[in-house]
């Protein structure tokens, strides 16, 4: 049903379709109007007013909040509008810090944009807010509170999309700013550092943490052997920080200009990608076939394994242990290229080229570094290479393609995919359904986890039984998965999660997205990818094959468990000092420690705790036992966790703890 | 006393607080409020806590804390002093009242509690008790027409009282 309901955007008439706000219908009338708290795929906030239209009848309205009528008259420039902007923008940059030709955001601020646009050339207002301290500890992100607009886009997706909610608005008044809890570091905090906030900021309040000078030096030092490995997901997105349109495959052009940085080698990630096909669906397999630790998880997302890590530490032995396509890159790469090139381990520099943030963090975590040496020793953002193409005054766009250096540069189609939200669960089936004999083309195409819903599943019926998958990205959706699982109402094989909108190709470290619809062509751009490649199958990648032969024997063997496999340990949401429940002890009583973290509480920790202060009181027990309640001791997964005396008890139960109270007490004086 | 067993105890509190609203993130000032006579401040432990048992993030939680003037999450003094600098006594002289407790407790604007732990000091905006102005309060109960004198001596007293039970 389709009425033409009309409405006058500055006298002129425009059709009402639907639109859910008065913004949406002007920019369909192709009038942009300035916003910087709307973002279309979170809540409506309507809070920085930039966005004011005139109403005829109802003078003035913030646009994106306002729902359009029939008839409405709609105006969007009058004198008093322009001023209003004006002032507004001009009491924004006031207090903003204007370090405009240093700062990493300068060509894609929307505060300098705006600022342009109106042509404000003075500033008439006097600075009101006291300048604040950065966050520099975390290893993806960088936060200058001095530089915030206090827009709230980077809180509400933390909190709508991811369901985390690392950062929030604090204090009042002229000291309000968005922060971490307790104003601690990124670092120090829940953030799983998907930089996604980095991305919907409007200015260069949160930036990524930049590589790039320290790549720029191992480049330039002579002694040193510099390879690149570069992400599926970069070779659909690179060209739009030259103006390419979004979705155009440069990948030759990349090859070229990393070779004309000075990195002595090039390699691709998704060779790395194919090899975590074939492992992840032999680890399904077998799973399947034993019927344990179903659903498996994937695991190539740094951002969902530290969610995982922290919010559900039960379900970590779910989790597939294979290392993500990065670090079982570097694992490789560390153990054979120093033979292959002639270079001493110490002199070979790993460096990868990612879409995402989180890939920073994940190359520093200790489980990835071998005899102290790191498996991959850089992580360059999307982002960060375009700068250094550019920094090099290389013409990206005339540069004649080239291809990457074997054997680690050669990737099948399966391998290729993996940038897309869906595609590790299609790379695996093709695997799979070679395996289990399910007649299928090479090249299968799984339309159900194509697309881009936040949740997605399909069925494929097998000789073990029928495969159930789902996909996911955002980690809200993840959490929403996580919970069935947990309380036994879901019903599945796979799933795979990836905290980025659309997968790695929406990744924060990828060029900030000026269109709607860039996701989409990279979507596409990245399917197309695989279409022209020659092999779309992981198993038929014959340096895959090759590196079985001489190395790892055969996929989950004891050999590619040490290199490309890990392990991941339940972690405390915030990290804080000693507890203050701890008072100082005195030595001859004995010391009992009852974790009160949430997974610990969940499983009658305050059922234990409260009995041991009982027992203690009512026998008047206080001179022999010195007893307190402490925050997560990070073993979550084997809680409820109680340290007597230094001596941690796994899964305690309460009889158990009580008659190790009663001994305790017997070897006391009262 | 065993002031370990006793946190632990009053941790317990926390949770009867929680159970005493439901666990219901609706409930959060009162919430906050019940946790902080317990503690006197709002520890950060603890606030993580109830975060969780709210399932709210603590990072919300802590821009509700740090949103109310009211929520303190430093440790405050064993008696707490607030001096009214609202407009009414502000004309009437409060800022010689406040220029002579903080010199005398060595505190400033920042720094409201005393090292040990004894004093906080803090000003706030109209009681609502304009009447009496300038007002000052110690440990709840409100002393109006302070002068720096009459402040001085009523700190002193305290002082010896503290020191009569050490
Ligand atoms: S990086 Fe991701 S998890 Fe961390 S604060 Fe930003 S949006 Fe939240
Ligand atoms: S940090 Fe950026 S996105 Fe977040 S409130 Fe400030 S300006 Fe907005
Ligand atoms: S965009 Fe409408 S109020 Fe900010
Ligand atoms: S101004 Fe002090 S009580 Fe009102």
């Amino acid at each position: 049903m389709k009425s033409d309901k009309i409405i006058y955007i500055n006298d002129r008439p425009i059709v009402w379709d639907g639109e859910t706000n008065v913004l949406s219908l002007a920019r369909k009338a192709h009038i942009e109007i300035p916003t910087f708290c709307y973002h279309s795929e979170l809540s409506v906030y309507g809070a920085c007013r930039l966005c004011l239209v005139e109403i005829e009848g109802r003078g003035l309205v913030t646009s994106c909040s306002t729902i359009p009528f029939e008839g409405m008259k709609v105006y969007t420039h009058t004198e008093q509008i322009i001023k209003m902007r004006k002032t507004i923008v001009e009491m924004l940059l006031a207090n903003h810090d204007q370090a405009c030709p240093t700062c990493s955001r300068s060509n894609d601020c929307k505060l300098r944009d705006l600022s342009t646009k109106l042509g404000i050339d003075k500033i008439r207002y006097r600075k009101t807010r006291q300048p604040k301290a950065m966050d520099m500890m975390s290893d993806c992100l960088v936060r200058d509170p001095n530089k915030c607009v206090l827009c709230g886009d980077c809180v509400r997706f933390c909190s709508e999309v991811q369901g985390i909610g690392a950062i929030d608005f604090a204090h009042r008044g002229e000291g309000v700013i968005v922060t971490p809890a307790y104003g601690k570091s990124l670092a120090h905090v829940d953030c799983v550092n998907c930089g996604q906030c980095a991305a919907v900021c409007p200015t260069g309040a949160i930036v990524v943490k930049s590589q790039s000078e320290q790549v720029w030096q191992q480049v330039h030092n002579k002694t040193k052997t510099v390879v690149a490995q570069v992400a599926p997901a970069v070779r659909v997105a690179l060209g739009e920080m030259f103006n390419l349109p979004s979705g155009e495959i440069t990948t030759g052009k990349m090859v070229a200009a990393l070779r004309m940085i000075g990195f002595n080698k090039v390699f691709d990630t998704s060779y790395a990608a194919d090899l975590t096909v074939i492992e992840e669906a032999n680890e399904l397999l077998s799973r399947k076939t034993k019927g344990e630790n179903l659903p498996i998880f994937t695991s190539c997302c740094p951002a969902w394994v530290k969610f995982a890590e922290q919010s559900y530490p039960g379900l970590l032995n779910n989790l597939s242990s294979c290392r993500s396509p990065q670090q079982m890159f570097g694992a490789l790469a560390k153990a054979r290229l120093p033979q292959t090139l002639g270079v001493t381990k110490e002199d070979l520099c790993v460096v990868a080229i990612m879409p995402c943030t989180a890939k920073k963090y994940e190359a520093n975590r200790k489980e990835f570094t071998t005899d102290g040496i790191a498996d991959v020793d850089f992580v360059l953002t999307t982002q960060e290479l375009g700068k250094m193409i550019k920094e090099a005054g290389i013409d990206f766009n005339s540069l004649e393609p080239e291809s990457m250096d074997l054997p680690m540069g050669f990737a099948s189609g399966a391998g290729v995919i993996f940038g897309n939200s869906g595609g590790v669960s299609e790379a695996v089936l093709r695997y799979a359904a070679d395996k289990l004999q399910i007649p299928m083309p090479e090249s299968i195409v799984l339309q159900e986890v194509r697309g881009t819903s936040g949740i997605r599943e399909a069925e494929v019926e097998t000789a073990v039984g029928t495969l159930r998958m789902a996909v996911v990205h955002g980690l809200k959706n993840a959490a929403i998965l996580a919970d069935q699982v947990v309380n036994g109402t879901a019903n599945y094989d796979v799933i795979e999660v990836m905290a980025c909108p659309g997968g790695c190709i929406g990744g924060a470290g990828q060029p900030i997205a000026c269109e709607s619809n860039t996701r989409q062509q990279r979507n596409q751009a990245i399917y197309n990818a695989d279409k022209i490649m020659p092999l779309h199958r992981a198993q038929d990648n014959p340096f895959i094959d090759e590196i079985y032969q001489t190395l790892l024997h055969e996929p989950n063997s004891h050999k590619a468990h040490e290199m490309l496999h890990t392990q991941y340990r339940s972690r405390k949401r915030i990290e804080d000092e000693e507890t203050s429940f701890s008072a100082p002890s005195k030595e001859e009583r004995c010391k009992i420690r009852v974790c009160i973290g949430t997974s610990c509480f969940l499983r009658g920790a305050q059922e234990i705790l409260a009995a041991t202060l009982k027992t203690v009181e009512d026998n008047a027990w206080h001179n022999r036992f010195d007893i307190a309640a402490t925050f997560c001791t990070e073993l979550c997964d084997l809680g409820p966790t109680i340290v007597i005396n230094g001596e941690i008890i796994h899964r305690a139960r309460l009889e158990d703890v009580k008659s190790r109270i009663q001994s305790e007490a017997s070897l006391r004086e009262k | 006393m065993d002031s370990a067993n006793n946190a632990a105890r009053s941790f317990n509190k926390v949770i009867e607080i929680l159970d005493r609203y439901d666990r219901n993130a609706s409930k959060i000032i009162p919430i906050l409020q019940s946790v902080q006579e317990e503690y006197r401040y709002l520890p950060q432990e603890v606030l993580t806590f109830v975060a969780t048992s709210l399932n709210v993030s603590p990072a919300r939680l802590y821009g509700v804390a740090t949103f109310y003037s009211h929520f303190s999450l430093e440790p405050k003094g064993k008696h707490i002093l607030k001096m009214c600098d609202g407009t009414a006594c502000h004309v009437r002289g409060s800022s010689a009242v406040i220029d002579a407790l903080r010199d005398k407790l060595g505190l400033s604007a920042k720094k409201i509690t005393t090292d040990d732990m004894l004093f906080t000091f803090e000003t706030v905006s109209c009681l609502g008790a304009c009447g009496l102005a300038p007002v000052l309060v110690v440990d709840e109960a409100i002393h109006g027409q302070v002068t720096p004198e009459v402040a001085l001596q009523l700190l002193d007293e305290i002082v010896q009282k503290e020191q009569q039970h050490a």
